[in-house]
């Protein structure tokens, strides 16, 4: 009798277990949006990390694309149709991205995602989403492959996918940017450049080492670290012996925050560089004290400073998200609106009505959609890239990034 | 300049975390030939343990010479219920059990303990910050030792002390020896063996706990995930320096930590080696010294030759 009770005890702390385990996937409230009832519904789908490292980023995303369609709702800006999200979560894993992927496209009602976060976790998105013709519009990928394909810098650009849009420049853009500002405005002539072997990570390093070298700065050492561990006190110590007046890391906040913050304990006092992916509060979080003059590049101008996103600031604020918008919060809300704008756009052709072959249909306005958004003038050109190639570099300051220059980068 | 004495110390202080959890791994197994994988959660717990004794405990703006071994008796608290539970209520009733159940036990147990921090602790979802100790790095010659690191450089030492003298003079410590010769004779002899289980647990747990409270004060920052790839290195520690040997278990984390550092420094200078350098290598070289090692010395560094009483 005894063997059996504990046998039970046991079985309930497995299940306990495989609920606990189902329950950390699970979107906690289900991101969706007011119904206004009546007529069809389109389903926006979002796909970010929702939880684990990255999630301030993507709950930022999620916040955003879920703020456009409740103001489409409102404004009933497509006749007789309600927006609502789906909002999944991909735990920054391709796997997981793909599997949100099939999810979505199974789900008749979707008619355009917004997401990934990761470029990594596009690539393995992207064939799933062109064979169901569901057209995907990323607020954040920025590895130029995605759009020009995998030979982009031999200049054999050609378009893998097409129904894959960004409203975020490109890294072919975004690392000679940093490289131009940190040699002419910043004045470092010595690089040592770190990555994280992702695409995203690897892909920014090398274009701004690239540039870096030819307007004739020294790289001096480079490192690739493994983003599962936290111990980076032996590229540290190699970075304060290489004597480098600048570290470049192309990789994410949750590791770029402990790196700065090592490296300047190991007694290399030397701004960190890197990507929009540190540009995030989370960065400054992890950083510490010491991370005050690391610098990073993010798309587009500040959206706190442009006069088209201050009623994005404002609005988002009023409907009393707990995260903040973070970096992607406005090229997220473009992202969704360029989804209903689209949307909009197949069903006044239709006369009202949704055709039978609604997502092939909005994959193809989409090509065509322009409007004037959060963070700009928002439209995409023959590779599915946005139009606006703007870029900023922020510098950490008394715990905030603080907008330094903006720009556009010119050859 | 010369990195090598810092490449030294940092691979000693990263040896002596993965040693300090390794301990608890070791001896479990030890006793009861169980590989407890739910232990880098238990070090996990133990650094959470820690942190919400900082924060909800002790009045805000404690100074950590007063807050340091408050947490540290946190740490150990937390730590020490949740692995003398786990051994309670998951693993007891699994003890004749064919092994592979409470391997399996484990595992979910491992699973639960993570998204049971993440679920509950407040704002665990991501990293949370761990206060740090004041004053600035200390300079030795060209070596520079944080201050965050001072506490890991004195508590592994004090801590394998301790140990040592507990089981080679206590009472319950000889009564550990005798369980992990041999369980059952040493049921005969008088000796509680339940009781000489939960008390391998409990230390193991302790000693995870102060390497929790470690790695909280080495990184500024924890979080719930923090127990996986160091209860992994931990346990490929124990194995490394002969699983059940808990002298071993500390040698084999040293080792291993200096091997990874090595291998992010110098590996790539090696001719011929520059595409497999780097810390994303790191991991590798740690797996094939494991590999070398197991070739040809199966039981471990400091392991003896036993024969399976299974």
């Amino acid at each position: 009798m005894r063997q059996r009770s504990l046998i039970a005890i046991t079985a309930a702390l497995a299940a306990g277990a495989l609920t606990l385990t189902a329950c950390g996937s699970r979107d906690e409230d289900g991101g969706g949006s007011d119904s206004n009832g009546g007529g069809t519904t389109v389903v926006i789908g979002v796909d970010a990390p929702l939880t684990g490292d990255l999630s301030a980023l993507g709950l930022g995303i999620k916040n955003s694309v879920d703020l456009a369609a409740k103001t489409a709702n409102k404004e009933k800006t497509v006749e007789g149709v309600t927006f609502k999200v789906e909002a999944l979560d991909d735990q920054a894993q391709p796997s997981s991205g793909q599997q949100n992927a099939t999810k979505l496209v199974a789900d008749k009602d979707v008619l355009g995602v917004v997401g990934p976060l990761n470029s990594s976790v596009a690539e393995s998105m992207q064939k799933v989403f062109d064979d169901a013709k569901l057209v995907e519009v990323s607020p954040a990928n920025t590895n130029p492959a995605l759009t020009q394909g995998t030979k982009w810098n031999g200049g054999e650009k050609a378009r893998p996918y097409k129904s894959y849009f960004r409203t975020a420049t490109t890294d072919a853009i975004q690392g000679p940017f940093a490289a131009q500002y940190v040699y002419n405005d910043a004045k470092k002539k010595s690089v040592y450049v770190i990555d994280d072997k992702k695409t995203y990570g690897a892909g920014l390093a090398a274009t701004f080492t690239d540039e870096f070298k030819k307007l004739g700065g020294k790289v001096v050492g480079t490192q690739h670290i493994d983003p599962d561990t936290k111990d980076f006190s032996a590229v540290a110590t190699q970075v304060k012996s290489s004597g480098a007046d600048v570290v470049y890391y192309g990789g994410e906040y949750p590791q770029a925050g402990p790196l700065s913050k090592q490296i300047k304990a190991a007694g290399a006092k030397i701004p960190l560089v890197g990507g929009d992916g540190i540009y995030s509060a989370d960065f400054i979080k992890l950083a510490g004290a010491s991370g005050t003059g690391d610098l990073a590049t993010s798309v587009g101008a500040p959206v706190e400073d442009l006069p088209s996103a201050k009623e994005f600031v404002a609005s988002y604020k009023a409907a009393g998200y707990k995260e903040a918008y973070e970096a992607y919060g406005g090229y997220s809300y473009d992202s969704a609106w360029a989804i209903i704008e689209a949307v909009k756009k197949v069903v006044e052709d239709n006369d009202g009505k949704l055709p039978d072959d609604a997502r092939a249909k909005v994959t193809e306005a989409m090509q065509g959609v322009t409007f004037d958004g959060v963070t700009g003038k928002v439209a995409f050109d023959e590779y599915g890239d946005a139009t606006n190639k703007q870029l900023t570099v922020y510098s950490v300051e008394g715990g905030t990034w603080k907008a330094v220059k903006s720009g556009t980068y010119t050859g | 300049m010369n990195e090598l004495p810092q490449q030294l110390v940092n691979g000693l202080l990263l040896g002596s975390m993965y040693g300090l959890v390794a301990i608890g791994y070791t001896m479990v197994y030890g006793i009861v030939q169980l590989i407890n994988f739910a232990h880098g959660e238990i070090f996990m717990t133990g650094a959470f343990g820690a942190l919400t004794v900082y924060l909800y405990v002790l009045p805000n703006g404690t100074t950590m010479w007063i807050a340091l071994p408050l947490m540290l008796v946190g740490a150990i608290f937390v730590a020490v219920t949740v692995a003398v539970g786990a051994e309670r209520f998951a693993y007891r009733p699994l003890r004749t059990a064919p092994r592979l159940a409470p391997l399996i036990t484990a595992i979910g147990l491992s699973l639960a303990l993570q998204q049971a921090v993440w679920a509950w602790y407040p704002n665990a979802k991501s990293a949370r910050t761990f206060p740090q100790i004041e004053g600035g790095p200390f300079e030795i010659g060209s070596v520079t030792i944080q201050t965050g690191d001072v506490f890991l450089f004195v508590a592994a030492p004090i801590s394998m002390a301790v140990l040592a003298y507990f089981v080679m003079k206590t009472r319950t410590g000889r009564g550990m020896q005798a369980t992990a010769q041999d369980p059952d004779t040493a049921k005969l002899m008088g000796i509680n063996t339940d009781r000489i289980i939960v008390v391998a647990f409990a230390l193991g747990a302790a000693f995870a706990a102060v390497g929790g409270l470690a790695y909280g004060l080495k990184y500024g920052q924890i979080d719930f995930r923090m127990g996986f790839i160091l209860g992994l290195k931990a346990f490929t520690a124990a194995v490394l320096g002969g699983i059940g040997n808990i002298y071993g278990a500390m040698i084999g984390g040293v080792v291993l930590g200096l091997a990874e550092t090595m291998a992010t420094a110098y590996i790539a200078d090696v001719p011929g080696m520059s595409q497999l350098g780097g810390q994303s290598w790191a991991n590798v070289w740690a797996f094939v010294l494991l590999i070398l090692v197991l070739l040809f010395r199966p039981q471990g560094l400091l392991g003896e030759r036993v024969a399976d009483r299974a």
